[in-house]
């Protein structure tokens, strides 16, 4: 039971850590129909300008202003580079932005260098929330958990009870009306792209004090964030929701349990031990698949539910 | 009786020059110059070729933007590998030579498996489960020490057997020209493919999977199979890497060198058949060649896939193409002038961008600790303005000539364009 509890919570911040991180993928792509591969970038841009700027200004103006730089970032990317290869249609966007994820891994290695830099939790939030069964709950995931809802909620607000979040949604289906009707439809994008950017940023800022911040990080999380997209059903935002917590707390009990498909067995009275790659198999425990079972999900998804938990398509 | 078809073949002479001068290059190439690093070169090159050809076959010929592709080399190595240890172990009898067909029906296989898991999806989604199931077993390669070796890899050794008319693949030229070989029979078969009913058909599932349904084919299976194909000639680079290597490492599988052929591929050209063999060269070139020279060598490949993607999306093959045409009409000596206009402005930028690279990557690595430096042969001080200055200065120069003799070649090019049509016109 403790053990149950204590991964349950860890499984729930964990996973709303990733959907921070989906959420702006899941928007851009939904709203503008671009996979933005970069997404896992502007999460580690995010990460990094907080560690800058809160070494200049302190923790709680770089929750707000890296994510800001993070999506004026995303506003050129889309104004300068995306909008120009729009007109050779998506796959031309999407390896757009897998050149970019090249260029600002090479430009974090170059600015910051390439090891794990000293970005930790701040002092304020430092300390216990509190104690169940004796294992201590950080504050710091609990404003995690606080952050990641409040942008659920906020994003489902902007988008379906404000009148900038019907433009927004209707730039896409009704691209010409809503011109008609005055608004620069580009310019949307440009706003939607980088909300989504900034969106990634935020992530960045929390994750990076959470886990580790380095080089690497956006490669450890980018094919994470597409298993969760898939997983979800494309471009469903409540869908990005259900996955990123389904495989936070599912990522989170299988590196805690140390059992083998041999264990099972002797368990139950067959204690033999075959050689091999069945033998290596047969040994592996869940913690150490761990990392491979979210794709294993996906695989599965994809064969017994191709749209996805609430996908509309499934093309 | 009369045929049912009618055929008129006249000897086709471009077709027979063409493949006639790529096995000529092919057997020539380390003759001119013979140094072991140009062998090592043309090796990856010739490897490069297969797996990117391959890889054409998804993304060209198919419009499947695949993320995962090293998968199917990378397993086809693997196999491969074990396969030639065994052979070393006098255990399982099987020329050298053929080795890369183990790897070839491995990657099959493994495009059988995944491939019905992928290929259900077409487009975006598509992109993305490949990249899944590249990180799957990428994963999985850590996990089973066993068939992957954990982190050192499996290595190999392609000196067994006995040697048959004094060919033991101990020397690098006799694997250049085995690679060589195998090169030039996959680039054929891959050739004849594009001629098949099933590349056919693949062309059509790529344009408008809607219409290929309603003619009968189900696009579904259409990619299945073209992915099993693929999957083949991938696992048959992957079995030459392997015996120029001797060595495979979870870096085979990784998504690194699926991104890379990606690269490869679409800079080379992915609307010609051509292209990805052009885009290989390059990428080797860049990989081997500008990867020695500087440290910088990722952020010129970024950046040449970035502004390709931007203003060349149809690749070198398309550019070379176009100019071709350009030629064929008399109307490229109108464009001379104006390609070295844009040469010389071009290379003002490339400089001042290198320059500007190359001094931020030293002072990135070095730092403070050791400022002064010679970049080309110019003394300089990293920690003043000067070099960064100057650099930077011929950047925005070059990047600004450049835009300007752009905007003039664009024009020669659009009268040239018109010429051609004109003359199309003419009565």
């Amino acid at each position: 039971m403790e053990f149950f509890l204590v991964s349950l919570l860890n499984g729930i911040s964990y996973g709303l850590l990733l959907f921070m991180l989906t959420s702006g993928l899941t928007i851009v792509f939904s709203l503008m129909g671009v996979l933005n591969f970069a997404h896992a970038s502007f999460y580690m841009l995010g990460a990094y300008f907080a560690y800058q700027t809160s070494r200049w200004f302190g923790f709680w103006p770089a929750l707000a202003i890296a994510p800001l730089l993070v999506g004026a970032v995303g506003m050129a990317v889309e104004r300068y580079g995306l909008r120009t290869v729009h007109k050779f249609g998506h796959v031309a966007e999407l390896l757009f932005t897998f050149g970019l994820a090249y260029l600002i891994e090479e430009a974090v290695h170059l600015i910051w260098g390439r090891s794990s830099l000293d970005y930790r939790v701040p002092p304020d939030l430092d300390g216990t929330l509190f104690t169940i069964y004796g294992t201590a709950y950080p504050v710091f995931r609990g404003f995690m958990l606080l952050v990641a809802l409040a942008m659920l909620v906020s994003i489902w607000v902007t988008l379906t009870r404000t009148r900038a979040g019907l433009v927004i949604q209707a730039s896409l289906t009704h691209r010409q009306m809503v011109e008609a009707l005055g608004h620069n439809v580009p310019r949307v994008f440009t706003l939607v792209f980088g909300g989504g950017a900034a969106l990634a940023g935020l992530a960045g800022v929390i994750g990076g004090a959470a886990f580790v911040t380095e080089p690497g990080m956006a490669a450890t999380v980018g094919p994470m964030v597409f298993v969760i997209v898939v997983v979800g059903g494309m471009g469903s935002l409540g869908g990005a929701f259900v996955a990123s917590l389904a495989i936070g707390i599912i990522q989170t009990f299988s590196v805690a349990l140390d059992y083998s498909l041999a264990d099972l067995l002797a368990r139950l009275g067959f204690a033999h031990a075959p050689g091999g790659v069945l033998g290596e198999f047969m040994r592996l425990t869940i913690a150490q698949a761990a990392p491979v079972i979210p794709y294993l999900l996906m695989v599965l998804m994809l064969i017994f539910r191709p749209k996805g938990l609430m996908g509309t398509r499934a093309d | 009786m009369t045929a049912r078809t009618l055929r008129y073949k006249p000897v086709d002479l471009g077709r027979w020059l063409a493949w006639g001068g790529f096995a000529l290059v092919l057997l020539a190439a380390p003759l001119a110059s013979g140094t072991s690093f140009a062998i090592t070169l043309l090796s990856q090159m010739g490897i490069g070729i297969v797996f990117a050809l391959s890889y054409n076959m998804l993304l060209g010929q198919s419009g499947m933007l695949s993320f995962g592709h090293a998968v199917y080399s990378g397993l086809g190595a693997y196999i491969a590998a074990h396969a030639l240890n065994l052979i070393g172990k006098g255990q399982l009898a099987f020329p050298v030579t053929l080795l890369p067909l183990v790897g070839g029906v491995s990657g099959m296989l493994f495009a059988v498996a995944f491939g019905y898991v992928t290929t259900r999806r077409s487009g975006t989604t598509f992109a993305m489960i490949s990249l899944g199931i590249g990180e799957l077993v990428a994963a999985c390669s850590l996990m089973f020490p066993g068939f992957f070796g954990g982190e050192g890899g499996v290595t190999t050794n392609r000196m067994v057997g006995q040697p048959f008319l004094g060919i033991t693949y101990g020397p690098a030229i006799q694997v250049y020209y085995l690679i060589a070989a195998w090169t030039f029979a996959c680039t054929a078969a891959m050739y004849a493919f594009t001629h098949t009913p099933l590349g056919r058909i693949a062309n059509a599932v790529r344009d408008n999977p809607e219409r290929a349904e309603f003619i009968g084919y189900s696009p579904q299976r259409v990619r299945w199979f073209v992915m099993i194909i693929a999957g083949f000639f991938a696992g048959v680079a992957g079995g030459l890497a392997c015996i120029n290597y001797e060595i495979v490492s979870a870096e085979n599988v990784g998504a690194v060198r699926s991104g890379g052929v990606l690269i490869a591929t679409f800079i080379g050209g992915a609307g010609y058949f051509f292209g990805p063999i052009l885009g290989a060269i390059v990428y080797a070139a860049m990989v081997t060649g500008v990867g020695t020279l500087t440290k910088a060598w990722l952020l010129y490949l970024g950046l040449l896939f970035l502004v390709m993607v931007l203003y060349a999306p149809g690749g070198f093959a398309s550019l070379f193409v176009m100019n071709l045409r350009m030629a064929r009409f008399g109307q490229l000596r109108r464009l001379v002038p104006h390609y070295l206009a844009l040469a010389a402005a071009g290379l003002a930028a490339l400089a001042g961008l290198v320059g500007l690279a190359e001094i931020t990557y030293y002072f990135s690595l070095e730092g403070e600790a050791r400022p002064r430096t010679e970049l080309f042969g110019i003394a300089m001080n990293v920690i003043t303005a000067t070099p960064w200055a100057s650099a930077g200065a011929l950047l925005v120069v070059g990047v600004a000539l450049t835009a300007l003799a752009w905007r003039r070649f664009r024009r020669e090019w659009d009268k040239g364009q018109r010429a051609i049509q004109d003359e199309g016109n003419r009565p």
